[in-house]
C-alpha cells in the first residue's frame, strides 16, 4: 500500500486530498466524490469558461465517465435552474465565472481564449463579462 | 446621390437575427419599416444599382448585433451571479 502510494503522485495527491476532506479541512471539497476530489487535485479536470467540467491531457477511461456523469448533472441543474429566469448557457455561464473564481491554486480552469490554466495565488482570467 | 443613400439606410435592420434582436425595441422596428420604405422607393424609382447598395449596407449592421448580444448578456450574467452562487453552495458534489 505505501508502496503504491509513493510510486504514484496522483495517489499521493488523492490521499492528501481525501485525509483533508475527512479531517474537515477542505470545506469546498466536502460534498465531492474522493475520486471527483482526487482527479481536480491532480490537474486531469478543470472548470470550463462554459459551466462545465473538461479534461486534461488523456486521463482514464473513469476519469473521463465520471466528467461525463457530473456534465450530465450540471446540466439537469442548469436547466431546473435557469427555468424563467434566462437561457441554460447563460446560467451556466453565470455559474463559471463564480466556479472558476473559486479554484483552488494548483487546480485547472479555463481562461477566456480557451486554453488551461492552472489557478495560482492571484486572480484567474476570466471572461470580461463575469460581475 | 447614391452616397446620400447608403448614409440613409444605415440604421436598417432588415436581416433576420436583427429583426428578432429588435423585437422589444420600438426605436428599431421604426428604423426597420424606414428602410424597407427606402428600398421599397429605389426599386419603384427603378435604381437597380442602389438596390445593390440596399443590400451591401446590411452587412456593417452585423458587428452591431453582436455587441447587442454582449450587453444583454453581461446585464442577464450580472443578474444571475448570486443565483448562481447559491446553486454552487446547494450542489457541492457537483461542481
Amino acid at each position: 500500500m505505501t508502496k503504491i502510494l509513493f510510486s504514484n503522485p496522483v495517489a499521493v495527491l488523492g490521499a492528501v486530498v481525501l485525509t483533508m476532506a475527512a479531517s474537515g479541512g477542505a470545506m469546498a471539497q466536502e460534498g465531492r466524490d474522493p475520486a471527483y476530489a482526487a482527479a481536480r487535485a491532480a490537474g486531469q479536470v478543470g472548470e470550463q469558461k462554459d459551466g462545465y467540467l473538461g479534461v486534461i491531457g488523456s486521463p482514464s477511461a473513469e476519469v473521463r465517465a465520471m466528467v461525463r456523469d457530473i456534465n450530465n448533472r450540471r446540466r439537469a441543474i442548469f436547466t431546473e435552474k435557469a427555468a424563467g429566469k434566462s437561457t441554460i448557457e447563460e446560467y451556466a455561464f453565470a455559474t463559471a465565472c463564480r466556479l472558476i473564481a473559486q479554484t483552488q491554486p494548483g487546480e485547472k480552469y479555463q481562461a477566456p481564449d480557451g486554453s488551461w490554466k492552472t489557478r495560482g495565488a492571484g486572480a484567474p482570467e476570466r471572461d470580461a463579462r463575469c460581475p | 446621390m447614391k452616397a446620400l443613400e447608403l448614409t440613409g439606410n444605415v440604421p436598417a435592420a432588415t436581416s433576420p437575427a436583427m429583426m428578432s434582436q429588435a423585437q422589444h425595441d420600438p426605436q428599431h422596428e421604426g428604423f426597420r419599416f424606414g428602410g424597407r420604405a427606402v428600398c421599397a422607393a429605389m426599386l419603384a424609382l427603378g435604381f437597380g444599382s442602389a438596390l445593390g447598395g440596399c443590400v451591401n449596407v446590411s452587412a456593417p449592421d452585423k458587428p452591431i448585433v453582436i455587441e447587442l448580444n454582449i450587453n444583454i448578456r453581461q446585464e442577464v450574467i450580472y443578474r444571475l451571479s448570486q443565483d448562481a452562487e447559491n446553486t454552487i453552495k446547494q450542489n457541492e458534489g457537483v461542481f
